[in-house]
């Protein structure tokens, strides 16, 4: 469980988290989307209290990160941002990290497995792939059987079977009860793995809903209408917040109602009907839709590069 | 959530407990020991601190009889044996620095910090462990380094000392332990800086550069303010003779002593108030 309440942090004069409420629960998927600079990973380091918020607050499972006794079993996390001394192994990174918990030898050993780094667990970091440097940033995270699950663009530099793996591994571990929070600016990798979406764009929240939701909200009313009449059609569902467009003929979208009226319509005036389906966005352009404003307040405010800073 | 993924389910952690100041000492023990640069760099310090006295006192031995009175004179038996502190403290401080810095400039820090969010546990973990690796590592080195120099001289019947002569086994260890002291200065160092380069920089201009730069100043002026610099009052652990213008060997240890307080202090502040 994470909680965050009006969240805020300033870097200088730029905001890069502005106050933000929102709430992760356990036993789902929380995907944390956003474009890049958007404050996700701004977000991650004010609950991991590796930063301190300007103002507001954020605690795990009831606490401040800092105040746990045993802080890598209420949290694993995966900073997007390296975080690993380059010349040393995988194995002795992990008993390391490991040895301030009490952590034994077995269960690094248990993680090296885990994440297929058994053939190269005593070679020197430093000359780890990304995606073998992710793998062993997956091993940390998951090092002290955490209750909260917190990654940070956890797909990045992974190969396809990697990607499938570690979505099926965030689902299990929702599944087994955790808390889990992963964060990408892909949306077909949230539209696979997430139940619930926090969006935020700018340093602000703009979304907090389920996927399903996320998608409707983004879609409105539109509907797809196969018929023989559609010039007569077109005509008759016409009005002030109703429009229709067509890209083939005896196909038109009609924006503003409901697939019921649309077929009602049709009945009225014995309109033979095809086909009549309700189109949903997908989660693309869902997210470009509750984006979009704030995308044109970033052009006109031209200060796009700033805040891409903010989030290196 | 189906069962054809439930062969990646995460092994259950059996036994769990708390962070203690003495695991993270533990961690920072594997830490240290599990960089190939660590045991590199403090090899060729212990190295340099038994050679060079060996070398000082063959070269010593050999030219003793073309020396005149006065170079004679210039040589002291102690000096020679602590020839090697004197690069010993470089190679100690670079990496007191690197201790810390290496983690900043990897990112390591930011593993060791979500591990250890209180902070401070790390900071006296990793002074704990290089203080006491600086320290175990170098007084075998400066006693192997003083019988060594003085078998040498003695084949030459030259400069004999003993080990307990009033003063002599006070400035060996005192050799020790001042090297120790530079480790922790510099690892203060290292953490308020955050930066390697920048960190060597800050250490070799205390202590390699102001103290010349005193001689600028009016002698008055330089005999009252050098003795109180960081490395003159170090120097006096392992200086056999009390010269004038110096601090005695306890006041100059415990003024070094502070510095290193000091400098830890602000390093445990920082370390706590700043992002990471």
């Amino acid at each position: 469980m994470i909680e965050a309440t009006n969240l805020t942090k300033h870097y200088g004069e730029k905001a890069a988290v502005a106050d933000i409420s929102f709430e992760v629960r356990p036993g789902i998927v929380t995907g944390f989307l956003g474009p890049n600079g958007s404050g996700k990973s701004t977000t991650m380091r004010l609950i991991l209290g590796l930063d301190a918020p300007t103002s507001g607050d954020v605690r795990v499972n009831g606490k401040h990160y800092r105040d746990h006794a045993a802080p890598l079993h209420e949290v694993g996390a995966l900073l997007e941002a390296r975080s690993v001394h380059t010349g040393r192994s995988a194995y002795n990174h992990l008993l390391a990290l490991a040895q301030t918990h009490g952590i034994g030898r077995r269960r690094v050993q248990e993680m090296i497995d885990l994440v297929g780094l058994h053939d190269v667990a005593r070679k020197r970091a430093g000359q780890f792939s990304l995606g073998m440097g992710q793998r062993l940033g997956i091993a940390t995270a998951l090092l002290g059987d955490p209750a909260t699950v917190m990654l940070d663009e956890p797909v990045n530099g992974l190969d396809p079977e990697g990607v499938h793996w570690i979505r099926n591994l965030l689902k299990q571990l929702a599944a087994e009860g955790r808390t889990v929070f992963v964060s990408s600016h892909l949306m077909s990798e949230m539209a696979v793995t997430a139940d619930h979406l926090i969006v935020i764009g700018r340093g602000r929240l703009i979304a907090d809903m389920s996927v399903e939701e996320f998608v409707q909200k983004a879609s409105g009313t539109r509907v797809r209408v196969r018929t023989p009449q559609a010039t007569r059609l077109r005509e008759l569902v016409l009005g002030p917040h109703v429009s229709v467009t067509s890209t083939e003929s005896g196909v038109i979208e009609v924006e503003g109602l409901t697939a019921e009226q649309v077929g009602e319509i049709a009945a009225e005036h014995t309109i033979v009907l095809h086909e009549l389906t309700p189109v949903q966005a997908s989660l693309e352009e869902a997210f470009m839709e509750l984006t979009r404003e704030e995308v044109e307040f970033k052009s006109v405010g031209g200060d796009l590069v700033q805040s891409e800073e903010l989030a290196a | 959530m189906s069962s054809a993924i439930a062969p990646l389910a995460l092994p259950r952690l059996e036994e769990r407990s708390r962070v203690t100041q003495a695991r993270v000492a533990l961690s920072e023990w594997t830490k240290f020991v599990s960089l190939r640069s660590t045991r590199w760099s403090l090899g060729v310090g212990i190295l340099l601190t038994i050679a060079l006295p060996v070398v000082f006192a063959a070269v010593t031995g050999s030219h003793w009889a073309h020396m005149s009175a006065a170079e004679r004179a210039d040589r002291h038996p102690l000096d020679i044996a602590l020839a090697g502190v004197n690069v010993a403290q470089l190679a100690i401080a670079v990496l007191g620095v690197l201790v810390i810095s290496g983690e900043y400039s990897t990112g390591m820090i930011r593993s060791s910090l979500i591990a250890v969010p209180k902070r401070l546990p790390v900071l006296w973990a990793k002074i704990a462990v290089y203080a006491a690796v600086s320290f175990i590592l170098t007084l075998p080195a400066v006693i192997i380094a003083f019988f060594a120099s003085q078998a040498i001289l003695s084949r030459h019947h030259i400069l004999q000392i003993s080990f307990g002569d009033p003063g002599v086994a006070r400035s060996v260890l005192g050799g020790a332990l001042y090297v120790t002291l530079v480790g922790i200065f510099a690892l203060g160092i290292g953490t308020i800086l955050r930066n390697t380069a920048g960190g060597i920089a800050a250490f070799a201009g205390i202590f390699f550069v102001i103290p010349p730069l005193m001689n600028i100043l009016p002698t008055s002026w330089n005999n009252a303010i050098s003795q109180y610099l960081p490395s003159e009052a170090g120097r006096q652990l392992f200086s056999l003779h009390h010269a004038a213008h110096s601090l005695s060997p306890t006041a100059g240890g415990l003024l070094m002593l502070g510095y290193c307080a000091l400098t830890v202090t602000v390093a445990a502040v920082v370390l706590v108030r700043r992002d990471a």
